[in-house]
């Protein structure tokens, strides 16, 4: 046995590496940006405590905050179809995969299934720009141009990219089902539907729960996409724009709008805290309850 | 041709010689026709990339001929673009924060599991918190110490961000693997006199199923990124695959043959490796993120 002297002394030395890499490029920037929001760096005097005068001025300004407001309200949309879409989507295919009537086949189509969500942004925004260009494509109306299509239609690019996350996620969750419960329910006379809803869904809903919030976390830090196909400033109209664009202009500026290092410390802060809360609430208030009707 | 599959279990062999079932009619019908929808987009740009513009806009779904076959974009792409010092940066960013991912969250890993001590579940927590945290939103202190040490602009910035990225699921998922370590083989070493490095690097082949997954999972991220490349390595020199593609579709906006093959080389790397690591990158985001 080993002594708990020499057993702290090899933990830290063996976790040390990874800790720092880890505190020092992830957590300490982090914090730092938390910090920098209540502070004005860019004067001549130096860095001033301005408590929450950033977070006014982000909440308050009228062209900031409606544009602030404009990006929440939008990523929430962007959320919401993900949701609605891509995780039913996956569970669908992740369902069908497992269905037991496939055999050899399996493997072959979780492959192929997946490959969109191997692809880069860049080519998925250039491919569906390429499939829905109103000129020449399979619609003959401006979907990215229309200010009202243009959010639903990227939200669905991005659907389109990655729902092999939740299939294979689910798909796994589903395989770790007990075979003896589901030929028990055949046994019984239940068809696949049936054996689906009321033996394996129930046994898999934490995972279901989980890649639910894990969208959530995911679509709330979306950038590329949108970046890709419409630029810092997507358009038509900032009908596109969402948190991760909007924070990208507050620090890298654009046109009519300078680099305010100040101001986007505040918006980190602003969508750090909007992830974390819901994350956290999640956890408290569902994934537990989920928990416990797993075996 | 004649020796039998002997990995497929009786009971799926049986399923082969099942009747076609109205069941299994419709399982196999989706699935064609997702697979379609999932790959017909890709197969668009491949099939285009080999082709003349005028065949390009006048059937956009035909197979390249005889007359229309071309390899203009793909030379195009290597004269005009700077498709080699693309590659050659999101090899170097790829590979080394892969090597530093696993060997610095290998160590953790075994460390954690090996000295319950109660410091060693606090620091497993601060790493599962890691797998939620959205390391973007750091990227102004990240910008404003990449040029303190003179590091913005540079490969390393990007090793170091995306290795820090990595490394809180890489832990985790490796935790899992080395709670299935039998603790016989380690008392056993150790009772040889084996220092702790030595116990860990006997282990080491046991987890080796965790070691893949592990660079499986880190693959996907890094390749694809956009956000760090355009903020910390945005010059010509040091532009990633993501980037340089990005910015030469801005570029050569109406060149298309030259823009498709210019998205098929940034594409095909990535899905033949995952076609054959797919096992692994499964395995690797159901136990990682499942804690």
């Amino acid at each position: 046995m080993i002594s708990p002297a020499a057993a702290y002394r090899n933990l830290l030395l063996f976790v040390l590496p990874a800790l720092a890499v880890y505190l020092v490029f992830a957590v300490l920037p982090l914090a730092t940006s938390i910090v920098m929001s209540f502070f004005q760096t860019s004067g001549a005097s130096g860095d001033t405590f301005v408590g929450f005068a950033n977070y006014v001025r982000l909440f308050t300004h009228p062209t900031i905050s409606a544009r602030f407001w404009n990006a929440l309200l939008n990523n929430m949309q962007y959320f919401a179809i993900h949701l609605i879409v891509e995780v039913p989507m996956g569970l669908l295919l992740a369902a069908l995969l497992t269905s037991g009537k496939l055999a050899r086949s399996e493997g072959i189509y979780r492959t192929l299934l997946f490959i969109p969500a191997t692809l880069s942004v860049v080519i998925v925004g250039f491919v569906w720009r390429l499939i829905i260009n109103p000129l020449w494509g399979l619609v003959g109306f401006p979907l990215l141009g229309t200010e009202s299509t243009a959010l639903t239609t990227i939200s669905l690019m991005s659907v389109w990219q990655y729902f092999g996350i939740p299939m294979v996620f689910l798909y796994s969750a589903l395989l770790a089902v007990p075979n003896e419960l589901v030929e028990a329910a055949n046994i019984d006379g239940a068809g696949g539907w049936t054996t689906f809803w009321k033996i394996k869904f129930p046994l898999i809903a934490p995972q279901f729960g989980l890649i639910a919030i894990l969208t959530y976390i995911w679509t709330f830090n979306g950038f590329d996409l949108v970046f890709a196909l419409n630029g810092s400033a997507p358009g038509p109209n900032y009908s596109t724009d969402i948190l991760g664009t909007y924070f990208y202009r507050t620090f890298f500026g654009s046109s009519g709008q300078l680099a305010d290092l100040d101001l986007g410390s505040a918006v980190a802060t602003v969508i750090f805290l909007t992830v974390l809360l819901v994350t956290a609430a999640y956890f408290w208030l569902i994934q537990r309850r989920l928990k416990s009707y797993s075996v | 041709m004649s020796a039998p599959d002997l990995t497929i279990p009786a009971a799926r062999r049986r399923q082969d010689r099942e009747p076609w079932t109205m069941e299994r009619i419709i399982v196999h019908a989706l699935l064609i026709l997702f697979v379609l929808l999932a790959i017909g987009p890709v197969l668009i740009v491949i099939i285009n990339s080999l082709k003349t513009t005028p065949a390009i806009f006048g059937g956009p779904f035909d197979l390249p001929t005889a007359k229309t076959f071309s390899l203009e974009g793909y030379r195009r792409v290597f004269t005009r673009g700077n498709f080699i010092v693309n590659y050659r940066n999101s090899l170097i960013v790829t590979v080394t924060t892969i090597g530093l991912t696993v060997v610095l969250s290998t160590l953790a890993a075994f460390a954690l599991v090996e000295y319950r001590v109660r410091l060693a579940s606090l620091l497993g927590g601060l790493f599962v918190l890691g797998i939620m945290l959205p390391i973007r939103l750091g990227t102004i202190p990240l910008i404003q110490m990449m040029l303190a040490w003179r590091l913005m602009d540079t490969l390393a910035a990007l090793i170091l961000v995306y290795t820090a990225m990595s490394i809180p699921i890489a832990v985790t998922l490796m935790v899992t693997y080395f709670r299935t370590v039998p603790t016989d083989l380690k008392e056993a070493a150790r009772m040889d006199g084996a220092s702790e490095l030595r116990t860990f690097w006997i282990v080491l082949p046991l987890v080796r199923p965790g070691l893949a997954a592990v660079a499986a999972l880190t693959m996907l991220p890094v390749w694809n990124d956009l956000w760090f490349p355009l903020i910390l390595a945005p010059s010509r020199q040091n532009q990633t695959v993501t980037l340089g593609v990005q910015q030469f579709v801005g570029q050569f906006m109406n060149d298309y043959p030259a823009l498709l093959a210019a998205l098929t080389l940034g594409a095909v790397p990535l899905v033949l490796l995952f076609t054959l690591f797919s096992r692994q990158f499964i395995s690797g985001l159901s136990k990682g993120y499942s804690k």
